[in-house]
């Protein structure tokens, strides 16, 4: 046995190129320590720690990407992760959606009174799962982190005290992610089954050389099937979509834009990595699925949301219809048969970047206006917005435009990016579809903005704000309309991938 | 180098707009100055660049290009020929008119600010030559348009504005797709992407079902712009719920947006497409005409019924384009600027008696004639420039149109030429039920028309009179730029004009 040990070589670690990870994983372990070991802290403190911890990763991220002179990947801790500006990229997102994400957070709690360390601990753990989601080169390590990301979601979704929906919805949350995340295993179950592996190079290499183990492919359909299934979940895509309005609502304001950033950042990025990575070589097998589900995504997401009166709801619904948009993507890189396929990465992830600024500070602007003890969240909660504080509403307005894809805005230039990849791949109609989906969701946009603006106060309420919820909108409206106007700010970056 | 003419029409009034945008809320006349300025100075350059356009000449003018997006192959590219330049100086004139001459009533300084942003999108559509600069301008416009019919329109405001938004996104989202396909296809051409159009239209050369699949594209975009029937539900709706100043701009300039767009960006680019399409065009162009006529001799609203002359008058303007003669186009595009003077003049008018009646149902108004004599000459001087009355600007180009169109389109031409009986049905019955008669109690204390008001107006009747009377100036420069497209035309497709006997 002694034998066994001495041979065992741990893998070599570059723990620079891990760094981010490292910091991320210090930052919470710290908030529960100290945090639990030490009287109250000061107010804001324990955000300040969190958000000082996401800024960091998102700098030694950067400092790593420019490092990177080649672009091709490579592997770290003995294969388990991926390391390139793909990863990096996507990591940088996840960092500073956290960043974000924790100043509306931590003025909120500041506001409910329920300033403490664990919720940043859970939201930085969240990140965490996210990054390892996004770096996993083997499809255990991308569960791993999916279910690190995921429980922390279900604590924080549940992790309002003072209101029972946010209870009921932690709970449903629960149950149907676990089925997801049970769909997801059984799915990579079945595909090492198929391909000796779960390794993602491994199975992409396994499966180019078409060589399929255990006799037929149905079990690699099966697998394929499955995995989309529980990704399905996870992004919330029609019809896995269903859990996505009630856990979006009942969910703390800051969480629910947490979610959306992090979360379908962090789902999408390893979507995108097992289809258009792993599986590659099986696209014709996914693709036409993908594709239908891109289309009904679209649709029925659009559709919902113009009939929703609570603007929790709306989001939610528009948030489906955004997944919708950037599967499109998806569909775009898996047409291997096409020289632009690469395109649809790139949109992807920028489309996932520029969404995470728009969701976060969005629902920045109805924590605002849900107001203490986070109820107010109805459309008519909105009316009169524009006379009561007309800088907040502006900013609203601009996200909002940004959502719907108005030019000069980040969110056109995302929503190009996808139309650009989907039409380069010559998938003209899911482009027009896209695209008229597009339009049906603006509907949403301007019913929030005519309530703001168009429609008279029925009463006077308070809108005071934190200034860390200050900042973070005031970063977010700003990035939406710099990178719109000045969009080589954001493609430089991202045509590199 | 010179001046950056071109990209100083849009950037004023968009400085313009921030900086009023920025000033406290009690600072009204300090906002209101800036407003005039800004919009002055607009339209004073766009005067100054008329003067110093070269007649006779049919390229681009005045062009200022910038890499703006280099990862895209997308450029600041600004440029003015025959074909737009009236519109851009229509555009200059009728802003600073508007800002002047209409009170909003309430909330001046967002109004302003609202309005200098619409200028700069107008200006900005009219002046692109790059796809994608183009539709980022064609698309903002929305936006500020959407807020004046919202906030300052009248009792159903919001429904109209979310028509129009939504319509008219929706006809976008048809051309994104198409100029993104553009660009990609066009790749091929020449050898690396770019959205250029002066680019695009000269070296690239799409397949024949694809021209016609992106020109498609493109008209859808247009029609529900312009609007050509069966797209323009919008409109009536848009018109009759938009402030004074939002109506005049909306027919003045921003319907021009489409019928500019289907040449720049329909015709110039796909040639062969358009010869292609010229039937279906020129039919939905005549049943908008007859149907607009039709539609507005039946409306009891004032304001809708000049709307749906706007659907009767735009037709004409598709008629022309689409005929394909340089007579015609010509002739269509001195009824985009004709239009653009009359309408708007017309919606002022219905403005100044809604102000003084607060009411448009034509049968309320009677007997305004012996009143308000100098108000009801004004009126009856602009509807008759509207029906096209000889000596007026509305008959030169309606009669290019229509002797253009008759080589290329003869039996369209013949059943459009009902439109123009018909417009003097609608229009002269209007005024008829409005103006004479003996005014009731109601109408009894109809103001006359105040200083402010007839000034405003007199501009508008002057240019209505001096190109009725000399149209040479503007044809002499639109002509050109007109030669060139056909010639451009005639060159990528088997479409050749028939020629003209008569000296022109």
């Amino acid at each position: 046995m002694m034998l066994a040990v001495n041979m065992f070589v741990g893998p070599e670690i570059d723990w620079f190129k891990i760094s981010p990870l490292l910091v991320m994983l210090g930052g919470a372990l710290f908030l529960i320590l100290a945090g639990s070991l030490t009287p109250q802290w000061k107010k804001g403190a324990y955000g300040t720690v969190g958000a000082l911890t996401a800024a960091g990763t998102a700098v030694l991220t950067a400092i790593l990407w420019r490092d990177l002179s080649d672009n091709a990947p490579s592997s770290l801790l003995a294969n388990a992760v991926t390391f390139s500006k793909f990863t990096l990229f996507a990591t940088f997102t996840i960092a500073i959606a956290t960043l974000l994400a924790i100043l509306v957070t931590s003025g909120f709690l500041t506001r409910e009174n329920e300033d403490g360390p664990e919720i940043f601990a859970l939201i930085l753990s969240a990140s965490i799962g996210g990054m390892v989601m996004v770096q996993a080169n083997d499809l255990i390590v991308m569960f791993l982190g999916l279910e690190t990301l995921s429980l922390a979601f279900y604590l924080l979704t549940a992790s309002s005290r003072n209101r029972s929906a946010s209870g009921e919805a932690g709970l449903k949350y629960f149950v149907l992610g676990g089925f997801a995340s049970a769909f997801f295993l059984y799915g990579v179950a079945l595909v090492f089954g198929a391909t000796g592996s779960t390794n993602i190079d491994a199975i992409a290499a396994s499966l180019s050389k078409d060589i399929v183990l255990g006799g037929s492919s149905a079990m690699l359909l099966a697998g394929i099937a499955l995995l989309l299934v529980g990704f399905g979940f996870k992004v919330s895509l029609v019809p896995f979509h269903t859990w996505t309005a009630d856990v979006y609502q009942g969910a703390p304001t800051p969480i629910t834009g947490l979610m959306g950033s992090v979360g379908k950042t962090a789902a999408f990025v390893a979507l995108l990595r097992v289809f258009s990575d792993a599986l590659l070589s099986r696209s014709d097998d996914w693709r036409p699925v993908v594709y239908l589900l891109a289309v009904l995504t679209l649709v029925v997401g659009s559709a919902l949301a113009v009939v929703q009166a609570d603007v929790k709801r709306m989001l939610a619904y528009s948030s489906i219809s955004h997944a919708g948009f950037i599967l499109v993507g998806l569909v775009a890189a898996g047409q291997i048969t096409s020289a632009d396929a690469g395109l649809g990465t790139s949109g992807t992830l920028s489309y996932l970047f520029v969404y995470s600024i728009l969701v976060i500070g969005t629902l920045g602007i109805v924590t605002i206006v849900a107001g203490k003890g986070d109820n107010e969240t109805s459309l008519n909660a909105f009316k009169g917005l524009g006379k009561a504080n007309p800088v907040l509403a502006m900013g609203m307005t601009v996200l909002l435009l940004a959502q719907a894809g108005v030019p000069l805005t980040s969110g056109f230039i995302a929503k190009f990016g996808i139309i650009r990849a989907a039409v380069s791949t010559e998938n003209y109609v899911l482009a027009v579809v896209a695209m008229l989906a597009a339009v049906i969701a603006a509907f949403l946009y301007l019913r929030i903005m005519v309530s703001m603006w168009l429609s008279e106060g029925t009463t006077s309420r308070d809108v005071s704000v934190a200034f860390n919820i200050r900042l973070a909108i005031g970063l977010c409206v700003g990035a939406t309309l710099v990178l719109g106007f000045f969009p080589s700010l954001l493609l430089q970056f991202t045509n590199q991938l | 180098m010179s001046i950056p003419i071109l990209t100083l029409l849009v950037l004023v009034p968009l400085v313009g707009a921030v900086v009023a945008s920025l000033l406290a809320k009690s600072n009204e006349t300090l906002v209101k100055n800036i407003a005039l300025v800004s919009s002055i100075t607009t339209g004073l350059l766009s005067v100054w660049m008329l003067i110093k356009f070269p007649t006779g000449s049919a390229g681009f003018e005045f062009v200022s290009k910038h890499s703006w997006v280099s990862e895209w192959g997308i450029s600041w590219h600004l440029g003015v020929d025959g074909i737009s330049l009236f519109l851009v100086v229509l555009t200059g004139i009728l802003f600073p008119l508007v800002i002047v001459g209409i009170d909003p009533h309430h909330d001046h300084q967002q109004y302003l600010v609202w309005m200098l942003v619409l200028e700069a999108g107008v200006m900005g559509s009219f002046l692109s030559l790059d796809l994608f600069l183009f539709f980022v301008f064609f698309e903002i416009v929305l936006v500020p348009m959407y807020f004046l019919i919202g906030k300052w329109g009248y009792d159903q405001r919001i429904y109209a504005a979310t028509k129009f938004f939504i319509y008219t996104m929706a006809g976008s989202a048809f051309m994104l797709v198409g100029i993104v396909a553009t660009a990609f296809l066009a790749r091929r051409d020449i050898g690396h992407l770019s959205f250029d159009l002066i680019e695009i239209a000269g070296k690239s050369s799409f397949a024949t079902s694809t021209g016609r699949w992106l020109f498609v594209g493109f008209v859808i975009a247009f029609a529900v712009k312009v609007p050509l029937f069966p797209l323009h539900t919008w409109l009536p709706d848009a018109h009759t719920q938009a402030p004074t100043g939002g109506s005049v701009i909306l027919a003045g300039v921003l319907l021009k947006m489409g019928t500019y767009g289907m040449l720049r960006f329909g015709v110039y680019l796909f040639p062969e497409a358009a010869v292609w399409a010229k039937p279906v065009l020129l039919t939905l162009a005549v049943i908008g005409i007859i149907y607009g006529a039709i539609a507005a001799t039946m409306q009891k609203d004032l304001k809708r019924l000049v709307a749906y002359s706007s659907v009767a008058h735009l037709g004409f303007i598709v008629l022309g384009t689409f005929a394909l003669t340089n007579q015609a186009i010509t002739g269509g595009v001195m009824q985009m600027v004709n239009h653009g003077i009359s309408t708007g003049a017309l919606f002022l008018l219905v403005g100044m008696i809604y102000e003084r009646r607060h009411t448009r149902v034509i049968a309320e108004l009677k007997g305004i004639q012996a009143v308000a004599p100098i108000f009801a000459g004004f009126f009856m001087l602009v509807m008759l420039s509207s029906i096209g009355l000889p000596g007026l600007n509305g008959f030169v180009g309606e009669f290019l149109v229509l002797i253009g169109s008759f080589s290329t389109a003869r039996w369209w031409v013949v059943a459009a030429t009902t439109g123009v009986i018909l417009a003097a049905l609608y229009l002269l019955w209007a005024y008829q039920r409005v103006f004479h008669g003996e005014p009731d109690e109601a109408n009894k204390s109809f103001a006359e028309i105040t200083k402010r008001e007839a000034m405003l107006l007199s501009v508008f009747v002057a240019a209505i009179v001096f190109t009725g009377v000399y149209p040479k100036p503007m044809l002499n420069r639109i002509e050109p730029s007109v030669k060139s497209l056909l010639e451009h035309v005639e060159s990528r497709s088997n479409y050749k004009q028939p020629e003209i006997k008569a000296g022109e």
